[in-house]
């Protein structure tokens, strides 16, 4: 199944940048059945990472735990208008996907 | 004072205090509440069901291999700002009273000849009518900030708004309920959940305004007949066809009550 795209809103103010990014993903856990009885086979996002012009600037692994189509909002000093930010994931089926944003 | 009366008059006062504690603590919790509402509207999930319901509007299918860029949901063909706040509306050119989904269907007809069974026959969440979703939450969005404003001169919507009130204060089911036993009322909630009084301009501009919605525990995008179609679920009655005069009534009752109220769609529910 193609990956939906993330939304990513990255704005800078006083040298702090600060991201927030919708996730598009099922983030299925692999507790739940469906209507037949049969379970639903895990599906979530792994690993996320957050880079500014291709430097690190946020990495962290999710789990089942992490609701249906995630929020990410975080901050990070440095960054100038216009800069790359760029966000991506892996899941626990090997697709993976990055989205970028010039920040604003 | 005898002691009887004495302990009568300080069983009083307990209770009276004890009242005030249970809702300073009532009041409390839903302060948390709506702290945790504010903090799940700034990443509103619907964002990106609109998103492929952009995407669905401007892409050509069916037989007719049209787009709905043209379609006409009362403010003229392709004006979808605002549109759906004006839902619903009696349209000249069906000669029905239509909510936004059957007007869409009329649209994807029309423009694209996809027959509108394929979206009635559809499972909730489900092939077109999760496309449905999708161009609801789309148009839904263009609306946010807009003010409820129906137009209730048409003799059929006057019609449809009385049959949305019999609908209404309808009780049936093995409960005995009818929308009103919950909606009915000022002050009431289930559980944490406050329960709008959907007679009243505020109560029903909060109901209608915030609706179709995405709701963070379930994971999903509804759209206005879905959240109907569930009400009479949880009335445990027979659920209505989708788009039938039933949910059509009742839309026009909840919109032209909430009349002038203010637009938060697409609505972020916990």
């Amino acid at each position: 199944m193609a990956t939906k795209p993330m939304r990513i809103r990255a704005s800078v103010k006083d040298g702090v940048t600060e991201v927030k990014a919708l996730i598009a993903h099922e983030m299925e856990t692999g507790q739940r059945k469906d209507a037949n009885g049969a379970v639903i086979p895990a599906w979530f996002i792994t690993e996320i990472t957050a880079t500014h012009n291709g430097k690190v600037v946020l990495s962290g692994e999710f789990g089942t735990a992490v609701s249906k189509n995630p929020y990410l909002a975080f901050r990070f000093k440095g960054g100038a208008a216009g800069d790359k930010l760029a966000v991506s994931w892996k899941d626990n089926k090997g697709e993976s996907r990055t989205d970028e944003v010039a920040i604003a | 004072m005898n002691n009887r009366l004495k302990t009568l008059a300080l069983a009083l006062v307990v209770s009276i205090v004890g009242q005030a504690q249970a809702e300073d603590t009532s009041a409390k919790l839903l302060d948390g509440i709506n702290e945790y509402r504010d903090a799940l509207a700034d990443g509103n999930p619907s964002e990106l069901v609109a998103a492929e319901g952009e995407e669905l509007w401007k892409t050509a299918r069916g037989p007719k291999n049209a787009t709905l860029e043209r379609c006409d949901l009362g403010l003229g063909p392709g004006v979808v700002k605002g549109a759906s706040a004006q839902l619903p509306r009696y349209f000249k050119d069906t000669g029905k009273v239509q909510d936004l989904e059957t007007r869409l269907m009329t649209c994807m007809e029309t423009l694209q000849g996809i027959d509108p069974q394929e979206v009635v026959k559809a499972k909730w969440l489900k092939g077109e009518r999760e496309k449905m979703a999708a161009l609801v939450a789309y148009v839904v969005t263009q609306s946010n900030g807009h003010k409820i404003k129906v137009d209730m001169r048409p003799p059929a919507m006057k019609q449809m708004y009385e049959m949305g009130k019999m609908a209404f204060y309808y009780r049936a089911g093995p409960m005995d309920f009818s929308c009103a036993t919950c909606h009915g009322d000022q002050g009431k909630r289930i559980r944490m959940q406050e329960l709008p009084d959907l007679r009243t301009n505020a109560g029903a501009a909060a109901g209608w305004g915030s609706w179709p919605a995405y709701r963070v525990s379930n994971g999903q995008f509804w759209t206005m007949q879905h959240r109907l179609n569930d009400c009479f679920r949880q009335q445990r009655t027979a659920e209505p066809i989708y788009g039938s005069d039933v949910t059509i009534a009742l839309s026009v009752y909840l919109a032209a009550n909430g009349n002038g109220g203010k637009v938060v769609t697409p609505g972020i529910k916990r």
